[in-house]
């Protein structure tokens, strides 16, 4: 029963990672980029819906803010990539990796300036009650998070694999000037790959938010969607799913039967394990390249 | 204008190309010899701090400026010579050979560990010594019997040659201590990169594929440019410990290595100078911040100085991506050209990125 409980909590909580990741895949799959603020989206993300519903702030109904706050996000991820990410088309990762590490720290700081560096509560109608059976017991939030989860990564995984936008996508990533040439309009793609990423990670921070209290520092688990993400193989939206139940089980497992201390580590060692024997992740993509 | 006219080939190795340059750079040294009779002991230990963080930088530089690796961990290797300084100096060695058998050590762990990371490239890379950057908090803390762990470790009292060097009694002294170390790191640097492993490096940064083309043994390119990169981090982390006088898990924590990145593109990837220029800005930020919130008559803002940063950063990696050295190149020729220099000269290139994924 014990287990039971470990394994269901580790869920919810795999979930959340998985969904951070499923961001930073979004991005990477589509303009090979990896956005190390995908974390502070969420938290921004979080704390967007906090102003809109909590009573302390504009307070509207819950269900009207989820999609407002879901376009507010996606639009701050459009303006981000005109504003920002456009002046860095065709430039090398490395340049985008510290870009994005630099906008971390800048989403970071506004945040504290405007909602301030206290924890606050999300007034969620998600996290009323719980449900039992037997002696487990899961909150509704939880069971929220992992339906909502499901579905969402279920969505994208089809649209990326289906839909005619999703393969202009992939077709922009992988060879920015065939992509030009095929008539994908690349910058408008990459544009709206930004707002998508940007929108699942407000989904993703409102999912946090109704589990628990939010701070500033809730950015930080992007750390872990990344291990979550390199698990899965960056580039395969349902690995970086299973990524992020995996390092999201890992943890409770850890943390009941290891000693104190050794816990923490389990995540990265994972992620360094596999970095060293699967060096692509556990569901790769990449060979090496042929001159 | 300045032309070389080169009469034997040793002339495209020298380390400076003619007596003016020798002779600024040795009015440079002077100058900062000098130093502690003209400036209080405060800005002498800023300046102090400036010169550590930049043997620091000079040793991410090596990799990631250089071979161009990006390394998000470079604070666990900091941490491991710092702390492997001071537990060989309360082991009984002097400090000046703990201090570079720290470095040593720090290196040869950093080897060991380049090659399972040989195998990943670009971000990977990036995550993996990110995560190593992380775990190397917690090991920290379950090494407690030789770190000290949480409540930390007191830097014990460096002795050089009979004379002690303390922050608070002589700050000249450690201030001289950490430019000779930084004078050394540069020079070595300097050195290493005319010898044919530093032409390596670059032929690796510049293509991997052309470099192996070449002959170029890239695993081991890697590797040693990664080894090397962890003993001047380490020498740094070992500076930056003893000058702060107590070290514990948090002293060297992930962030020291994102800043370490951030500064070393602040100053402009790829040349020495730009560890040296990105170290002022890092070092005088929080003091020029806290000058200005005061100008203003604010109080002060939680978590301002690393917002400022990622806005300086973002600023410079879409206008001046070659960072503050490469600006001050740009501006150089364009007196030295003056009314020749053209707008367009500077432009960059445009490119289209390709993936090497296969689906």
């Amino acid at each position: 029963m014990e287990v039971l409980q470990l394994l269901l909590s580790g869920l919810a909580n795999g979930c959340v990672y998985g969904l951070v990741a499923l961001g930073f895949v979004l991005i990477y799959k589509a303009t090979e980029a990896v956005n190390f603020a995908q974390g502070d989206f969420m938290m921004l993300g979080a704390f967007v819906m906090v102003g809109l519903v909590n009573p302390h702030y504009l307070g509207i109904n819950f269900w009207l803010a989820v999609p407002l706050a879901i376009g507010i996000m996606g639009a701050l991820g459009w303006l981000l990539d005109v504003g920002i990410m456009r002046h860095m088309f065709g430039q090398n990762q490395t340049a985008l990796v510290i870009l994005t590490i630099a906008l971390g720290f800048v989403i970071r700081f506004v945040t504290g300036v405007i909602w301030g560096h206290e924890p606050v509560n999300l007034h969620s109608p998600l996290a009323l009650g719980d449900l039992r059976w037997g002696g487990v017991v899961l909150s509704m939030a939880e069971m929220a998070v992992i339906v909502v989860t499901l579905i969402l990564t279920l969505l994208l995984w089809q649209f990326f694999q289906r839909t005619k936008a999703g393969l202009a996508m992939q077709a922009a990533s992988q060879n920015q000037m065939a992509a030009y040439y095929m008539g994908i309009p690349v910058k408008r793609v990459q544009g709206a790959i930004w707002a998508l990423a940007a929108a699942v990670a407000c989904v993703a921070g409102i999912l946090y938010a109704s589990k628990g209290s939010l701070d500033i520092s809730a950015g930080f688990i992007g750390i872990k969607a990344f291990a979550a993400a390199v698990i899965g193989g960056f580039g395969s939206l349902p690995g970086a799913l299973m990524g992020g139940l995996i390092v999201g089980v890992i943890e409770p497992f850890a943390a009941r039967y290891l000693p104190a201390g050794y816990s923490q580590i389990a995540p990265y060692a994972l992620l360094i394990l596999v970095l060293i024997f699967r060096p692509h992740g556990l569901f790769a993509q990449v060979r090496t390249k042929k001159v | 204008m300045r032309f070389h006219f080169k009469t034997g080939y040793d002339h495209d190795i020298d380390l400076f190309p003619d007596w003016h340059k020798r002779g600024l750079y040795l009015a440079l040294l002077a100058v900062m010899v000098a130093l502690p009779w003209v400036l209080d002991s405060f800005y002498l230990s800023e300046v102090t701090n400036v010169l550590i963080w930049a043997v620091a930088g000079l040793g991410l530089m090596l990799l990631t400026g250089q071979t161009g690796q990006v390394s998000l961990g470079h604070s666990a290797f900091m941490a491991l010579g710092c702390y492997s300084c001071i537990l060989l100096m309360e082991a009984g060695w002097p400090f000046l050979l703990a201090f570079v058998a720290g470095g040593i050590i720090t290196g040869l762990i950093g080897a060991l560990i380049a090659i399972p990371a040989l195998k990943l490239h670009g971000v990977y890379l990036a995550i993996a010594t990110l995560a190593l950057a992380i775990l190397a908090d917690d090991i920290i803390v379950i090494l407690s019997t030789w770190t000290g762990g949480v409540n930390g470790k007191f830097a014990p009292e460096i002795v050089i040659l009979g004379a002690e060097v303390n922050r608070w009694v002589n700050p000249e002294y450690w201030y001289w201590l950490a430019l000779a170390t930084a004078v050394t790191v540069t020079a070595l640097y300097r050195n290493l990169l005319r010898s044919p492993l530093g032409r390596a490096f670059a032929a690796v940064r510049d293509s991997e594929v052309s470099a192996q083309a070449m002959g170029v043994d890239v695993a081991r390119t890697k590797t040693m440019a990664f080894g090397l990169s962890c003993a001047f981090a380490g020498l740094g982390g070992a500076l930056m410990g003893l000058f702060a006088g107590i070290v514990n898990n948090e002293t060297f924590n992930f962030l020291i290595a994102i800043q370490l990145l951030l500064m070393i593109v602040i100053g402009g990837l790829g040349f020495i100078h730009g560890a040296f220029l990105g170290a002022i800005v890092v070092a005088f930020l929080p003091q020029g911040l806290s000058i200005a919130t005061d100008l203003l008559g604010r109080n002060t803002i939680p978590g301002l100085e690393a917002g400022v940063f990622g806005l300086i950063l973002i600023a410079f990696i879409i206008f001046e991506p070659m960072g503050l050295y490469g600006r001050w190149l740009k501006i150089r020729i364009w007196l030295e050209l003056f009314p020749f220099a053209r707008r367009d000269m500077f432009r960059r290139q445009k490119s289209y990125l390709k993936t090497e994924r296969l689906r």
